[in-house]
């Protein structure tokens, strides 16, 4: 194989194509919304109409308007059709004449669509996932012969530092130093590790992605394997995906069949395997200390750090670990150079950012824009505002680990530092959007119960401030707290931030921080009627009982 | 990398329970050449075709993969996704993932609860909640009996039940 051999795939491909083509979303969201069913009506309406020879339907990735759900385009018009249902297929057969079709028209040109910039994204809704060949059409993997030919290791690291990329899995942390580190170490074997583990609840973009471009993450996992000199990748990716898992499973045979994965890639002397990893189910998974122990297959319990997994990771070996955006992200550097990224953005955070967009806001789904788009543009411009004529009251970003963002600053733009001075961080995208009839202390409640049945139970800030805090909360819900009690609340947050061992429990408090710092009188309106200060709480025992 | 283990058992051998389930196991076991790095991938496997994991299944997997029985147990139990308890006839999972949370999962979870109450002893249905499933465009959610409900209310996911619990309150 070569780039000639390469390129010869992808043109038989074009070529091959038919006149139309339907285009039926196939991610989880759609397929948990009957899309199975309107391909399998779609492509009987296609026989009986007798037009097999022109018409082709194939399953592609996320159309991203997930709330609107199965999606359909058809090619060449682009013309989307939206809320499909099976019985619709033969007037959707009849629209690519221009009859009028019984199914729901989309706009693409809406704001949903038109405001969106995609890097991660590019392929996502084109390309059919299990099919190499389409993806290949679609440029895959000739940004990996670029830098198995065309470019040393260093180069290669040297171009995604210049580049500004930044982890996306939230920390922001930049990508081509912690690569710099892992290619510097003199200790092999090296491994490169995929963080798939997307625990946030409501974040959904790692899962879109791997469902719907498999082969973007792993030509940019090869590539970090080549710069920074490892052999062997692992994708960790949550064992709640099982869509997900089968695309990589059948992206990684498909690969290493036409020998872009496996020995002697591209007939370098570069040779690169990658294993997937399913997770279990345990939050703190997604930490990088504690997502290697389980790939060891032992308990996902975090550790001190340093050392850095960049020194000692993996069975004590060095190891790069990114997360799938930041993966996605790196063939499209390498294609276009590093200026190009660096050109999109702000100063200091550099690309797109993908967000998963859901709760009260009328279009949900996933969502890309350059960094720096303000807040307010996303929720209100590309997701509609909050439905049926209520008021957005605030945005949660960063999930368990994050904090909530009133409504009177959404003009903040999103990177990573304007989230961090507001009190929430980036985390790996997902936002959900809260109307009036929200109650932010039930918000604050419901993250430290999510924090408390994952905290790890290793050190004891973490296991037992968040019990602690959880009740503390309760109390307050139920109108028997005071205003010691609130207090008591705030000091507890900052031990448990500052003293806890790794990344859950020192963000733990973030979202109970964020709603005391805006929505201060709704926790303060609960202390109405309460107990006089100075009674015993009860608490002290309790606390006791929790940490034995 | 730790050195793969030696294995204990002719792989042709049947169980001697006689249960063919256990071919499954040591079919995993085979392909990860019994390291015991692939501890989890073994659970996993062995939840798929039993259930649920019992004490003699943790033994068993042990000894394929010559770990402690207390790595095993200590592995199985840290793990949401295993469990111990065999599962009922339904299951119902409700999301209870942000999105879902937001949109009134907690009431379809009540709503849940208090159809199926003593159900699951019977072994008919079990009720889990999971931390978001991924499918937050079409909150809330519900895996009933495995598929993808979207959209739910209260009165949608008491249908769906009534048809597994026809004598239901």
């Amino acid at each position: 194989m070569d780039l000639d051999d390469l390129i010869e795939i992808g043109e038989q491909e074009i070529l091959s194509r038919k006149a139309y083509r339907f285009r039926v979303c196939a991610a989880a969201g759609c397929l948990s919304a009957g899309g199975a069913d309107v391909r399998r009506a779609i492509e009987e309406a296609v026989k009986a109409s007798g037009r097999a020879g022109e018409v082709e339907v194939s399953s592609v990735g996320c159309l991203r308007a997930c709330g609107e759900g199965p999606l359909v385009q058809i090619d060449p018009s682009g013309d989307l059709y939206e809320r499909v249902t099976a019985a619709q297929a033969p007037s959707l057969v009849g629209a690519i004449d221009g009859r009028p079709c019984e199914a729901r028209v989309g706009d693409p040109s809406r704001p949903f669509f038109s405001r969106q910039q995609s890097i991660v994204l590019e392929n996502c809704g084109l390309v059919e996932p299990e099919r190499i060949e389409s993806a290949i059409a679609a440029g895959a993997y000739q940004s990996l012969f670029k830098c198995l030919h065309e470019l040393t290791p260093a180069r290669v690291v040297d171009e995604v530092v210049a580049s500004g990329l930044r982890g996306r899995g939230g920390a922001g942390y930049p990508t081509g130093v912690k690569w710099g580190m892992v290619a510097k170490m003199p200790k092999a074997p090296k491994y490169v590790v995929c963080n798939a583990d997307e625990g946030d609840p409501g974040a959904f973009m790692d899962r879109s992605v791997l469902e719907s471009d498999p082969h973007r993450v792993l030509e940019g996992m090869a590539i970090a394997g080549y710069a920074v000199g490892a052999q062997q990748g692992y994708i960790f990716v949550r064992g709640e995906y099982p869509l997900a898992i089968r695309r990589l499973d059948v992206g990684i045979r498909q690969a290493k069949r036409l020998g872009l994965l496996g020995s002697q890639i591209f007939e370098s002397s570069f040779d690169f395997k990658i294993d997937i990893r399913i997770g279990a189910g345990a939050f703190v998974c997604g930490e990088e200390t504690a997502l290697i122990r389980s790939i060891e297959g032992r308990r996902g319990v975090p550790r001190t750090r340093p050392p850095y997994p960049a020194e000692m990771g993996l069975w004590d070996q060095p190891t790069l670990i990114n997360n799938v955006e930041t993966f996605a992200n790196v063939p499209a550097i390498l294609r276009e150079g590093a200026d190009w990224f660096a050109a999109i953005g702000t100063e200091h955070s550099k690309g797109t950012k993908v967000f998963a967009l859901a709760g009260n806001v009328r279009n949900t789904g996933l969502v890309e824009v350059p960094m720096g788009t303000p807040l307010r543009e996303i929720v209100e411009t590309i997701g509609g505002g909050a439905p049926d004529g209520r008021r957005i009251k605030a945005v949660q970003t960063g999930g368990p680990s994050g904090g909530c963002i009133p409504a009177s600053l959404l003009d903040t733009p999103v990177d990573y530092e304007s989230l961090v001075r507001l009190g929430s961080i980036m985390g790996s995208g997902g936002m959900i959007v809260m109307d009036e009839t929200t109650d932010m202390v039930n918000v604050a409640k419901f993250f430290m119960g999510f924090c408390m049945d994952e905290s790890c139970g290793k050190c004891v800030p973490c296991r037992a401030g968040t019990v602690q805090l959880h009740r503390l909360l309760e109390r307050i819900n139920a109108r028997q707290a005071d205003a010691a009690d609130l207090s008591k609340l705030e000091e507890l947050c900052e031990m448990v931030k500052h003293a806890s061992l790794c990344g859950l429990g020192q963000s733990a408090p973030n979202p109970v921080l964020s709603t005391l710092r805006y929505f201060r009188q709704e926790y303060e309106a609960r202390l109405e009627g309460t107990t006089p200060p100075g009674e015993p709480t009860g608490l002290d025992e309790a606390a006791q009982e929790a940490t034995v | 990398m730790p050195e793969p283990a030696v294995k204990t058992r002719s792989a042709d051998a049947p169980h001697p329970s006689g249960d063919d389930r256990f071919k499954l196991i040591d079919a995993t076991m085979r392909r990860h050449r019994h390291q015991p790095d692939s501890l989890i991938e073994v659970l996993h496997t062995a939840q798929d075709v039993f259930g649920s994991l019992s004490p003699d299944l943790l033994h068993y997997i042990a000894h394929g993969l010559k770990l402690p029985t207390s790595r095993v147990y200590g592995v199985a139990t840290f793990y949401h996704f295993f469990t111990f308890e065999p599962k009922g006839d339904h299951s119902c999972v409700v999301c209870l993932g942000t999105a879902c949370y937001v949109k009134g999962g907690e009431a379809i979870r009540e709503a849940v609860d208090k159809f199926v109450k003593g159900e699951t002893r019977c072994g008919r249905v079990s009720v889990e909640t999971a931390r978001c499933i991924g499918a937050c465009g079409l909150a809330p959610v519900a895996l009933v009996d495995g598929q993808v409900r979207g959209n739910l209310t209260t009165e949608i996911v008491v249908d769906l039940l009534k048809a597994w619990v026809p004598d239901g309150p």
